[in-house]
């Protein structure tokens, strides 16, 4: 396992809800990456947000640690959950809310 | 070099047969669009995996030709 892998499965494993986005949770830089934040602050989600603009061999490293092209990623207890797509789709279905322990939403 | 929603469809075709197969623009760049893809190979599949299938059909251009593909993945009913 490669440097870069190895510090991402750290950061994987070691917080239990990490968000590899474009940006910070404060100023997040696209639009996607925005849209995810939205939703776990929302929810009132504690999450560890990872720019990965700051860094080109993570900007890539995230994207084969997880076989998935593109950014925002959201990992949950260790497991890849899913991009923006799939997090809205089950925040809408509630699943995310389950998965993070948080009561069904409106 | 953006692409088109015909290219789009094909490369997915070519991967997924029986796919039934919806893309819509979504800004006129060739860089924005939705996919709508139903296929009998997406059944018992997560859907992280529904969607890495169709990434994997585009043969690399998501993330680089492709900036955003918004996608819905389901089984026929």
């Amino acid at each position: 396992m490669s440097e870069i892998q190895a510090w991402i499965d750290n950061e994987v494993k070691s917080n239990e809800v990490v968000l590899f986005m474009k940006g910070t949770p404060t100023f997040p830089q696209c639009g996607f990456s925005g849209q995810v934040v939205q939703i776990l602050d929302y929810l009132d989600v504690p999450y560890k947000g990872i720019n990965v603009l700051e860094n080109d061999d993570l900007r890539q490293g995230i994207k084969d640690y997880s076989n998935w092209p593109t950014i925002p990623q959201l990992y949950v207890k260790g497991e890849f959950v899913g991009g923006c797509d799939i997090i809205r789709e089950m925040f809408q279905s509630q699943e995310l809310q389950e998965i993070l322990g948080k009561p069904a939403t409106a | 070099m953006p692409m088109e929603a015909s290219e789009i469809e094909t490369l997915i075709r070519q991967s997924l047969p029986d796919a039934k197969v919806i893309i819509r623009d979504l800004a006129g760049d060739g860089d924005h669009f939705a996919a709508e893809v139903v296929s009998e190979s997406f059944r018992g599949k997560s859907r992280v995996q529904q969607h890495q299938l169709v990434y994997e059909a585009l043969k690399g251009n998501m993330g680089g030709e492709l900036h955003a593909l918004a996608l819905q993945t389901s089984v026929p009913d």
